[in-house]
Formats: structure tokens, C-alpha cells, sequence
């Protein structure tokens, strides 16, 4: 393990573009994190290539951030894949973004099975939609519930959900 | 005649009625159903545990099934999802029943005021006693559920039926339907989305 963060950043860099040409990649470097943009069409596709080319072979992190509000921004969902490579120890950040209406993207637990409960929750709280995930359907809140509440469109004190249930009264109980 | 009674029994025999006699009985062995939610539960744990002892009090008596309970106590803040278990658990226990709301969540919601936590569980279901608190002292739970002793022993109950008459909220007024709607439909919301059903 001679090599130092920068060295292995780059050579991750090297192979990926290398094996996947046809797939724009941004890649940008803060602090020694190396991070890239991938359009969501080609995700599934990349993350395959994270995990087979360049030995990416566990998901830390799966999650996403609204831009709704956000100044200069120009996409609404970005979707953040946070990546380690057990046996050299690399970190890579691989991001996509998403817009209205199209909140589609396939599911990564094809790639890692740990995806699972991560994709499930940034459907609870996002209303991003996995396809080809095993067993999808909200993670944390009740089934019934409608909205996406870590939308920064959505109010914090809910739209009617606390108060919609039946009264119990002593008499009825 | 009377004094000869008096000679006789002395103070062996004394006379009441079948229901204040229950009613002590009663409030002397209470069995607590902790529904403990959040940190007001560890509170509750200490309360029953040796340093304070509630079974000085006879309710130490803790049972995890809802049908050996007749005192249902709400430690913690009840989130949305919770609340249909809760109200499920209440019906489920035998009658006479009481129930305490210990803590600031448990009563209002305390500090979470969002989406996801129940402002307050007396909105829908019954509360005979609220405990300030974040989190009440033991002292404080104690002093409720010598509160809800005397409560029951004045009360008074043959057969549990005296609860028929309180047949409504007992809590804040009922969140305005209109109001549910109007920010519903403000926020674009369907509807037809659907309701809560904690029975069936």
C-alpha cells in the first residue's frame, strides 16, 4: 500500500474512463474524496464497472439530497452512491442527477445486495423509484402514507397525517 | 343492644359498601402496561426499580401482555406510526382500566412538532392523569399514580360501566376536519387518501 490517495484516486479515474468510454464522467477531486457525475441513464452500467473493473466491492451509503431551494442549481434530485474498496481502502462518491417527472433509476441491489434498505428508504423520503428492486415498497413510514417528507417542497408539520386517526373515548373502549 | 354489638365485635367489623371496597382494592393493585416509547421509559424503569421502589405503592406489578393490565402508562413520545399499536394495546385490556400520560411528548408532543409525532396521544384516546416532565422524575410518577389511587378510590365502579358516559374526546379539540382539508388540498394533496383503522 505504497500508494498514496491521490495516486489511487487517479488510477481509478484512468481505469474507469478507460473501460467505459461512451459514459461522460465529471470527475472532480475535494480533499482528497474523488468524486464523479454520471448521467442516470448510465448508472447502473457505471456502478457494474465500480464494483468489476476497479474492486469497489462494498456500498457504505446510499442516498439523496433535494436541490429544491438550492442556489445554482440546476438539477432538483442528485442520488450520491458512497463507495469502499475493502482490501486498498478507497473511497469513491458517485453521483447522479434526477428531475421531475422522470424519478426513475434501476436498482443497484443487482450489484450490492446492501442497496436494499437504502434504495427503500430514499423512496420513503424522496419518492425516487428503483427499478428491478426485489421487494419495493416504503421502508420507515406506514404504508398508507402519500407524500415524501424529506422533500423540501413538503411541510414539516405534515399535511393532516398526525391527526388522521379514529378517537378512542371510555365509552367505546 | 348496640353497645353490646360493640362490646362484642369491636373494631373487627366495620361497614361499607361493595363498591368503595372494590375501589380500594382496585387502586391498591394496580398492574402497569409500560408503553415506553423514549427515555420517559427509562425513567419509568427507575421508578420501578429499587431506589424508588413503586411496589410501596402496589402497582409494581409490570406485565408485557395488554390483558393482565388495568393501567396503561405512555412514556415517550408516540410517533404516527405507533399510534394505531397504542390504541390497539388500550383496547385490548380489560376493563376497569386507567391510563397516564407521563412526559412532555406523550401529552403535547413535547419538542417534536413535525409530520411524524402525534401531538399529544390524548387527542385519541382516553387520559386520566398527564405528568409534566423531559423526563418527569420518578417522584413525579409516583406522586401520579398515588393521584390516580385516590382517583379511583373516589370514583367508585360495580361493574366498569361508569366510563359509558364519557363518550367523548377527552383531549384538545378535535383537529378542524375542514381545516385537515383545506391544507390538503392547498398542498395538492388527493383526497381520498386513506384513513387510519387501528381495529380491524
Amino acid at each position: 500500500m505504497a500508494l498514496d490517495n491521490t495516486t489511487v484516486g487517479s488510477e481509478v479515474q484512468i481505469r474507469l474512463q478507460s473501460s467505459l468510454p461512451d459514459v461522460a464522467q465529471t470527475w472532480s477531486s475535494f480533499q482528497g474524496q474523488e468524486r464523479v457525475v454520471v448521467p442516470a441513464s448510465h448508472i447502473l452500467t457505471f456502478l457494474k464497472a465500480c464494483r468489476d473493473v476497479t474492486g469497489f466491492d462494498q456500498l457504505i451509503d446510499l442516498t439523496c439530497v433535494d436541490h429544491l431551494e438550492m442556489q445554482g442549481a440546476v438539477d432538483r434530485f442528485e442520488l450520491v452512491y458512497c463507495l469502499l474498496s475493502v482490501d486498498v481502502g478507497t473511497r469513491l462518491i458517485v453521483k447522479t442527477y434526477l428531475n421531475e417527472p422522470n424519478l426513475t433509476v434501476p436498482s443497484a441491489t443487482q450489484v450490492w445486495f446492501g442497496a436494499d434498505w437504502l434504495e427503500r428508504e430514499a423512496y420513503d423520503m424522496f419518492g425516487i423509484v428503483f427499478e428491478g428492486h426485489p421487494n419495493f415498497k416504503r421502508l420507515l413510514l406506514p404504508d398508507e402514507f402519500v407524500s415524501f417528507p424529506l422533500r423540501k417542497d413538503y411541510p414539516q408539520q405534515g399535511r393532516g397525517e398526525r391527526h388522521n386517526f379514529p378517537i378512542i373515548t371510555r365509552s367505546k373502549s | 343492644m348496640a353497645s353490646e354489638v360493640k362490646k362484642q365485635l369491636g373494631d373487627n367489623i366495620f361497614l361499607t359498601t361493595l363498591d368503595a371496597a372494590a375501589s380500594w382494592a382496585r387502586s391498591n393493585s394496580l398492574w402497569p402496561m409500560p408503553f415506553a416509547t423514549a427515555c420517559c421509559g427509562i425513567e419509568l424503569m427507575s421508578t420501578a426499580a429499587s431506589r424508588h421502589d413503586l411496589s410501596r405503592f402496589g402497582s409494581e406489578v409490570m406485565r408485557f401482555s395488554p390483558r393482565q393490565c388495568d393501567l396503561m402508562i405512555v412514556a415517550g413520545r408516540v410517533a404516527m406510526k405507533m399510534l394505531p399499536v397504542l390504541q390497539r394495546i388500550w383496547l385490548q385490556m380489560p376493563e376497569p382500566k386507567w391510563c397516564i400520560s407521563m412526559g412532555a411528548c406523550a401529552c403535547s408532543g413535547g419538542v417534536f412538532d413535525t409530520y411524524a409525532v402525534v401531538q399529544g396521544i390524548d387527542r385519541f384516546m382516553p387520559v386520566d392523569v398527564y405528568i409534566p416532565g423531559c423526563p418527569p422524575r420518578p417522584e413525579q410518577l409516583i406522586k401520579a399514580i398515588v393521584d390516580l389511587q385516590e382517583m379511583i378510590k373516589a370514583g367508585g365502579t360495580y361493574n366498569a360501566r361508569e366510563f359509558a358516559l364519557r363518550d367523548s374526546a377527552e383531549g384538545p379539540a378535535r383537529f378542524d376536519e375542514e381545516e385537515l382539508i383545506r391544507i390538503r388540498e392547498r398542498n395538492g394533496l388527493k383526497l381520498d387518501s386513506p384513513k387510519y383503522d387501528p381495529v380491524h
